[in-house]
C-alpha cells in the first residue's frame, strides 16, 4: 500500500473502458478456442505420463548414478508439469468447455497433499476473488509474513526469511494446512467444529496416500535400490515444491506490486476488480520452456485477469493486455525468474525487520492492518 | 482366496502406485480399447454414401457387448474440441466377422456432429461409445409379412434389419427427395432385384410429401403386415394416426430421431430436480440467485464467473452465458456456471 496511488491518473470512465476492452479480448479467446487447444492440453498430459513412467521405471535401477540423477530430473520435471500446467489450470476450469469428464475441474485430482476440492475452494475462490486484498486474501503472506510497511511489525516477523524457507522445502504441506485455515481453525477452539474435522481428515487420507506411494510403494517396489529411491522421490518433491513456490512468489511478492485495502473493494466495479488484478500481480519473462514450467503463471497479469481461459493462450493475450498497460500508463511489472525471486525475498527480508512509519497512513487503515 | 478377490487386491495395490491418478490412466496411453476400460471405438474407415451420407465403421473397444438388429448407439466425437454425443442407428449386421460394426450419418443443416463425421472424420480417431439400445428391433419369430415404411436417414436402422434377417416377404417404401439422395440405393435395387424385398421410392423432390392414403395403393395388405416406421416426426404421427384409425396400433413399431427441438428464449420456469423446487426466472438473473431465491442449496463462491464453485449440471432445457450471450443446450455431461448464466427457456437444474 504505496502512499502514491499508481492509478490515480485514470478516471472512472476510463477504468470501465478499460474493462470493456479487456472483455473484448476475452471473448476473442473463447470464440477462437477449439480442436488445436484440446490436442494441446491431451499432448501434455500424455507427456507428462509418460515422463512419470520412464523415470520411476529408471529410479528402479537408481543405485547406479546416473540411474538417480536421470530419474530424479524426469520425476522432479514430471511432478511439476503435473502441479503447475495441467493441475493448476485444469482445477481453475480452463478445459471445462472441452466436456471430458477425465480433464475436468469437477474430477480431476493432482499429485499434491491437498485434496483439489479445498485448494479450489481456497485458491480459485478466496484468492482469486481477493487478489491481494489485505485481509481477504490469505496467499498474501500465507499468514505467517509481514508483507508490506504498513502492517504493524512482530518480533515473530524476525524469523520470516526462516518460515519462508521452510514453507517452500515442504510448500505442498504448507498449501495443505494453508487450505485448512490451520491457524485459525486450532487458535479459536474450532477444532471440533465438524466440517473442519472432515476436511481435516480428507487431508489426512490424501497425505497418506502420497506419502505410501512416493516413500514406501515404490522404494519397496525399486527392491535393491529402496533407499536410493527414497532419496530420489525426497529430492523431486523437494525440487518440486521449492520451484513451484518461486514461482508463486514472483506472481504478487516482487516490489512494485500493490495491495488493496479491505474497504477499497467495497461496491467494485468490472473495471475496478480488473484494474486491481492488474495492479496486483507480476510476470515472469523467459523463453517458451520457461513459461511452460511455471504452468504458464509466469503469465500471472494474464492469469488473473483470465483464471478461466486455457493457458497456452496466455502468451498471445500477454502482448494485447500489455499494450493496455501503456495506453493507460500503468506499470507492467515483469522481469526474468532471478530478478523476480531476488526482489520478492528481498522483501521478505526487509520486512522482516521494523520500519519507520509510513507518512500517509489514516487510523482506519492502522486498524485494519493490525487485524490482518 | 478366489481369483476375483485376487485381481481386485492386486488392483487395489496397482492403484496405490499410481495415486492420485488410476491405473485406467496410464493403460489408456497404450491400450484404449482393451477390455475393462471406458468403452470406446476407433474409426478405421469412412465410406461415402451420397452427396451427405457416409458409413463409418468402428472397431470397438473389448468391453462391447454386441447388438440387436435395429438398435442404435450413442457415440461421443469431439468437434472442435468439445465432446458431444449423439445417437446413430447401427447398419451393421449382428454377426459381422471382423467385430467391426457401423454406423451410416447423414449430414443434416446446422448439425455439428453429423457434418463433422461426414465430412471431416478421419480413420484412426478415437470415438466414445455407449453399448447398444433401443427396441426398435424384430421380435424373437421372424413376422411372415412385413412393411417397412421409412424417410431419409431413417433408412439406417431399417438396413441394419435387413442386413441381418433373411426375411420371406418384406415390403419396402422409402421417401427421399432424390433418387441420389437415397442412402443405400444400389443395395436396396440389388435386394429388390433378388426379389427379397419389393422397394417402392417416393422422390418427395417431384412427387411432394408422402400422403399416408397412398399407402392402400401402394402396398393394399399394409393392414395385416408388422410394420416398422422410421423418419421424420411429420410421417411418423400419420403413420400412427392412420394405423390407430384402422384399429391395427399394434402392428406398427416407431423409432423417432431427434427429441423435441429445445426452445430458446428469455427466461422460463426453472426447475432444480434435486430438491423438486420450481421458480420463475427472467432472461437476466443468474441461476444462482433464483435457485437462492427459492431456498434451494446453490454451491457458490466469486459470484462472478471465475472460480468455477457453482459449476452444476443442466438437465434439460438451454441456458444462456451472460456475459457472452453463447446459449448452452442440455445433454449429459454439460455442467454450467450458475452465477454467469440464465435461463433461455424453460431448464432443468440438478440442484
Ligand atoms: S460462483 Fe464463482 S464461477 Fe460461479
Amino acid at each position: 500500500m504505496t502512499a502514491i496511488d499508481p492509478t490515480a491518473h485514470l478516471s472512472a470512465e476510463q477504468i470501465e473502458e478499460l474493462g470493456r476492452e479487456l472483455d473484448a479480448i476475452r471473448d476473442e479467446v473463447i470464440a477462437a478456442r477449439g480442436e488445436k487447444d484440446a490436442a494441446y492440453i491431451r499432448k501434455v498430459i500424455s507427456a507428462q505420463r509418460k515422463l512419470e513412467l520412464a523415470s520411476r521405471g529408471i529410479l528402479l535401477f537408481s543405485f547406479f548414478p546416473p540411474a538417480w540423477i536421470i530419474g530424479t530430473a524426469g520425476l522432479s520435471v514430471a511432478k511439476i508439469m503435473d502441479n503447475m500446467e495441467i493441475g493448476h489450470n485444469i482445477l481453475h476450469g480452463q478445459w471445462d468447455w472441452m466436456r471430458d469428464p477425465k480433464i475436468h475441474s469437477t474430477t480431476w485430482e493432482w499429485d499434491h497433499v491437498s485434496p483439489s476440492e479445498q485448494w479450489k475452494h481456497s485458491h480459485n475462490e478466496l484468492h482469486h476473488t481477493y487478489t491481494n486484498v489485505i485481509g481477504k486474501d490469505n496467499d498474501l503472506g500465507y499468514g505467517i509474513m509481514r508483507v508490506d510497511e504498513d502492517q504493524r511489525w512482530h518480533p515473530f516477523h524476525l524469523g520470516q526469511p526462516l518460515w519462508n524457507f521452510l514453507n517452500a522445502c515442504f510448500f505442498e504441506y504448507g498449501i495443505a494446512a494453508y487450505d485448512l485455515e490451520l491457524g485459525k481453525n486450532l487458535h479459536k477452539r474450532r477444532r471440533n467444529n465438524p466440517e473442519f474435522r472432515a476436511r481435516a481428515r480428507a487431508v489426512g487420507r490424501k497425505i497418506r496416500k502420497q506419502v505410501l506411494k512416493d516413500y514406501v510403494i515404490h522404494p519397496l517396489l525399486s527392491g535393491p535400490s529402496f533407499l536410493t529411491t527414497l532419496a530420489a522421490t525426497f529430492t523431486a518433491n523437494l525440487v518440486r515444491n521449492v520451484w513451484t513456490h518461486s514461482v508463486i512468489m514472483c506472481g504478487h511478492f516482487p516490489e512494485g506490486v500493490q495491495v488493496f485495502e479491505r474497504r477499497s473493494i467495497k461496491g467494485e466495479t468490472r473495471g475496478q476488480w480488473y484494474l486491481r488484478q492488474m495492479m496486483g500481480s507480476a510476470n515472469i519473462s523467459g523463453s517458451k520452456a520457461m513459461h511452460f514450467m511455471t504452468g504458464n503463471l509466469s503469465h500471472q497479469i494474464e492469469h488473473h485477469l483470465f483464471p478461466d481461459l486455457p493457458s497456452n493462450r496466455y502468451a498471445e493475450v500477454a502482448v494485447k493486455v500489455r499494450a493496455l498497460f501503456e495506453k493507460y500508463e500503468l506499470d507492467y511489472v515483469t522481469g526474468p525468474l532471478p530478478k523476480q525471486v531476488f526482489s520478492a525475498w528481498h522483501k521478505v527480508f526487509r520486512l522482516s525487520l521494523p520500519n519507520k512509519k509510513p507518512k500517509v497512513k489514516t487510523p482506519d487503515r492502522e486498524q485494519e492492518l493490525a487485524a490482518a | 482366496m478366489t481369483s476375483t478377490a485376487l485381481r481386485s487386491r492386486a488392483w487395489k495395490l496397482m492403484e496405490m502406485v499410481t495415486t492420485p491418478l488410476l491405473p485406467s490412466d496410464y493403460l489408456d496411453l497404450v491400450s484404449p480399447l482393451r477390455a475393462g476400460a471406458d468403452l470406446r471405438g476407433r474409426i478405421e474407415a469412412v465410406h461415402p454414401e451420397t452427396a451427405d451420407a457416409a458409413t463409418l465403421v468402428i472397431r470397438p473397444g473389448r468391453g462391447w457387448r454386441g447388438h440387436t438388429a435395429g438398435q442404435y448407439v450413442r457415440i461421443g466425437v469431439d468437434v472442435d474440441g468439445v465432446r458431444l454425443w449423439r445417437a446413430y442407428s447401427l447398419t451393421s449386421p449382428t454377426d459381422r466377422r471382423d467385430g467391426r460394426i457401423t454406423i451410416t450419418v447423414k449430414a443434416i443443416e446446422d448439425g455439428k456432429v453429423s457434418n463433422h463425421l461426414v465430412r471431416r472424420a478421419v480413420p484412426g480417431t478415437l470415438i466414445h461409445l455407449d453399448q447398444p439400445t433401443g427396441d426398435f428391433v424384430l421380435p424373437q419369430d421372424t413376422p411372415a409379412k412385413v412393411l417397412y415404411l421409412t424417410a431419409g436417414s431413417g433408412i439406417t436402422p431399417v438396413m441394419g434389419m435387413l442386413r441381418d434377417t433373411r426375411f420371406d416377404d418384406a415390403v419396402m417404401v422409402h421417401c427421399a427427395p432424390r433418387p441420389q439422395d437415397v442412402i443405400f440405393r444400389d443395395e436396396l435395387h440389388d435386394l429388390a432385384a433378388g426379389d427379397k424385398l419389393r422397394l417402392t421410392e417416393v422422390h418427395t423432390a417431384t412427387d411432394g410429401i408422402l400422403d399416408i392414403a397412398r399407402l392402400d395403393a401402394l402396398v393394399p395388405d399394409w393392414a395385416e403386415r408388422e410394420t416398422w416406421a422410421c423418419g421424420p416426426a411429420g410421417l411418423l404421427d400419420a403413420a400412427e394416426k392412420h394405423w390407430a384409425e384402422h384399429g391395427v396400433p399394434e402392428r406398427l413399431h416407431t423409432e423417432r430421431f431427434r427429441a423435441g427441438v429445445v426452445a430458446t428464449g428469455d427466461g422460463g420456469e426453472v426447475t432444480f430436480s434435486a430438491t423438486g423446487k420450481k421458480a420463475d426466472a427472467d432472461g437476466a438473473t443468474p441461476l444462482l440467485d433464483i435457485g437462492e431465491e427459492a431456498g434451494v442449496l446453490m454451491p457458490s463462491g466469486c459470484r462472478m464467473g471465475i472460480c468455477f464453485g457453482c459449476v452444476t449440471p443442466l438437465k434439460a432445457g438451454a441456458v444462456r452465458d451472460l456475459r457472452t450471450g453463447e446459449i448452452t443446450e442440455a445433454a449429459p455431461g454439460v455442467l454450467i456456471q450458475t452465477c454467469v448464466s440464465a435461463a433461455a427457456g424453460p431448464c432443468d437444474i440438478e440442484r
